[in-house]
């Protein structure tokens, strides 16, 4: 580290240089855990957003399936067709590893929009009952201890129960995947709600706050724009964990039946599928989408762990 | 200490009147009960005659109040999918559910507590070791899987135990029963496992970690200059000591053990209270979700403020804090 960029002396360094140069990046070059579960998740959600390019057939096209090929074993050809599949067929004569890639794509994207979801609306609560006190936060944290009461995932399962209720019967499908991102982030607002007063309690009384208020900014600017960047780091861990739990969240829901629906299948209402073939032999269609579940989970939910690790001060 | 308690006992009302809420809004908003009782050729005076008669046509405070009313007698009125009366359902569909969370529990205490002294007794073991690392893949596994691969190694590769429902129940009185037959047993293996294993490994760890706390404090080192057997050191001193937290982590996770049951119960078939719910989300069956939302409302209620109240009993500095 014979460059390293002096601030006096030196023109401001780039935004790579001192990204490449923080803390953070020394910790995580030292951590064999962080590197393996970010190239793991990596790789796993770049498949997942390139699907269309990588994947072999598109599973949701008709006209590219053809029934004959249908229970085909990984990696040996077809009976009928001679055809071979990298993980096999299902009883359509879908490619696994086709439905696996677009399945993927619906968990990461039911996962992020809900994990964004509960961010938004849980640090805004949080800005609010914290910054303002009184009434709005006892009725707010109120609501948080109400809910935290139950387990998320029966809090989940009960929203998209309602809100399944309220669209109508033909529109139920498509509205899935949304239904459940609304049930998932509002099963998880709670947490983000909590970390964040408690983060704003403890800004609010700082000098910089006074400052700004002294100068006449209005309440909501200083929250967002003073207060919120300096609370960014205990939401972006809490984030990142909660982004392996809303994936796993989701896979449940869709297993369970009460979650994508069986046109948008995500990972969950594969692995729902796949089980029904388990005692006829055809161990493939459970088996790949329920290891491509598992390495997603666990390496977002590694990464967590390490970043919450590397970013709390108390453990340097 | 019962301005605490009072305190404790307000806010749980609170929460139950909220859920009641919701619950009623449910009735209310998600469509309409007088759509679903009367058939294509309905009058208007039909459908006056019956919104008179089913109370829709007075205030919603008024209504909420009499829906408050009826469901303390357990009245939810009739499953828009079976035509029975919703309470009749739940009565024949709870003594599954119990069974099955009664043995899961007792799994997870008996076990997770066995596990959890000798992993502490036996810090440096490789057995404990091996456990330790074994129990943080089973706390990150989804309970679905757990039961998936149970199902596959000992139903279908071995045949040793059934895959799904109950087997062959008894009736006695007004329960059935799985306890008293080959069948039954057997059934319940797989599903108890299943549903026990994540309450299980959170307490081994809980009760490892305390107990490693608790064997470090002099009055261990000092039984020990007793000259007392390592055995009544571990069990009667230690393990006594750490007993606290573990009560109360147990109790919280009663609650859970009962509302992740829907989970275990759709892998296994198991024709319990969990799969009447999520059959009652599949279908839009209003009054089975309503009752199931207010009997595990009023469960959840009852465990933590017991579990508060019992705390507060032991933990004197909580009594402080309340004054």
């Amino acid at each position: 580290m014979t460059d390293h960029p002096n601030s006096t002396t030196e023109a401001a360094p780039s935004r790579m240089r001192r990204a490449l140069d923080s803390d953070l990046f020394y910790a995580f070059k030292r951590s064999p855990v962080a590197m393996v579960s970010t190239v793991v998740a990596a790789v796993l959600i770049l498949s997942a957003v390139f699907a269309p390019l990588i994947a072999p057939t598109n599973p949701f096209d008709p006209a590219s399936l053809n029934l004959m090929n249908g229970f085909t074993p990984p990696m040996a050809p077809n009976a009928f067709t001679g055809e071979t599949f990298l993980l096999g067929t299902d009883d359509q004569g879908r490619d696994v590893f086709s439905t696996i890639l677009y399945g993927m794509r619906i968990s990461l994207f039911v996962g992020f929009a809900a994990v964004m979801f509960a961010v938004v609306l849980g640090v805004f609560l949080g800005l609010l009952a914290g910054y303002f006190g009184g009434w709005a936060d006892s009725f707010i944290m109120r609501a948080a201890d109400v809910q935290l009461t139950f387990p998320s995932i029966l809090v989940a399962m009960l929203i998209f129960g309602i809100a399944k209720g309220i669209t109508p019967v033909e529109h139920r499908d498509q509205m899935a995947i949304w239904v459940l991102i609304l049930a998932i982030g509002l099963s998880d607002w709670v947490q983000f709600a909590r970390v964040v007063r408690g983060a704003t309690l403890v800004e609010k009384s700082k000098d910089y706050v006074s400052a700004a208020r002294l100068i006449g900014r209005k309440p909501y600017a200083i929250m967002l724009r003073h207060i919120l960047p300096n609370i960014l780091s205990p939401v972006l861990v809490i984030a990142t964990i909660s982004l392996a739990l809303a994936i796993i969240a989701e896979a449940t829901l869709s297993f369970l039946g009460v979650g994508a629906p069986a046109t948008q299948p995500s990972l969950g209402t594969l692995i729902r599928v796949g089980q029904g073939f388990l005692f006829s032999g055809e161990w493939w269609i459970l088996f790949f989408p329920a290891c491509t579940l598992l390495a997603l989970a666990l390496s977002v939910n590694m990464l967590g762990d390490w970043l919450r690790d590397a970013l709390n001060p108390r453990l340097k | 200490m019962l301005p605490f308690i009072l305190k404790r006992i307000f806010q749980s009302f609170l929460v139950l009147i909220i859920t009641g809420a919701i619950a009623f809004s449910m009735f209310t908003f998600v469509g309409d009960p007088v759509d679903n009782m009367l058939g294509q050729e309905r009058t208007m005076e039909d459908v006056e005659r019956l919104r008179a008669q089913l109370g829709l046509d007075q205030p919603i405070p008024v209504q909420y109040v009499k829906f408050l009313g009826e469901a303390v007698q357990g009245n939810f009125g009739v499953s828009y999918r079976q035509g029975r009366e919703v309470s009749e359902i739940i009565m024949e569909r709870a003594p599954a559910t119990l069974e099955l969370a009664a043995l899961s529990a007792i799994f997870a205490i008996v076990v997770g507590i066995a596990l959890g002294v000798f992993t502490a007794i036996r810090r440096d073991g490789l057995v404990a070791n091996f456990i330790m690392s074994a129990s943080l893949i089973g706390v990150s596994l989804p309970t679905f899987l757990i039961g998936i691969l149970l199902i596959y190694l000992f139903s279908v590769e071995l045949g040793w135990l059934p895959s799904f429902g109950r087997g062959e129940v008894v009736q006695v009185g007004g329960w059935t029963t799985g306890f008293l037959t080959e069948s039954g047993l057997k059934a319940l293996i797989l599903p108890s496992i299943t549903l026990g294993l994540y309450q299980m490994t959170l307490i081994m760890r809980l009760v490892r970690s305390e107990m490693l706390e608790v064997l470090r404090q002099d009055y261990i080192r000092f039984a020990r200059a007793r000259g007392l057997s390592e055995r009544v050191i571990n069990f009667r001193h230690a393990l006594k000591n750490t007993m606290v937290p573990v009560i109360t982590v147990i109790g919280l996770q009663l609650g859970a053990i009962i509302a992740f049951a829907i989970i275990t119960e759709t892998v296994f078939q198991w024709p319990g209270l969990g799969l009447l719910f999520i059959n009652a989300i599949q279908f839009v069956d209003i009054p089975v979700m309503a009752a199931y939302l207010m009997m595990i409302s009023v469960m959840f209620v009852v465990i933590n403020l017991l579990v508060d109240i019992l705390y507060a009993f032991i933990d004197p500095r909580l009594r402080v804090a309340a004054k």
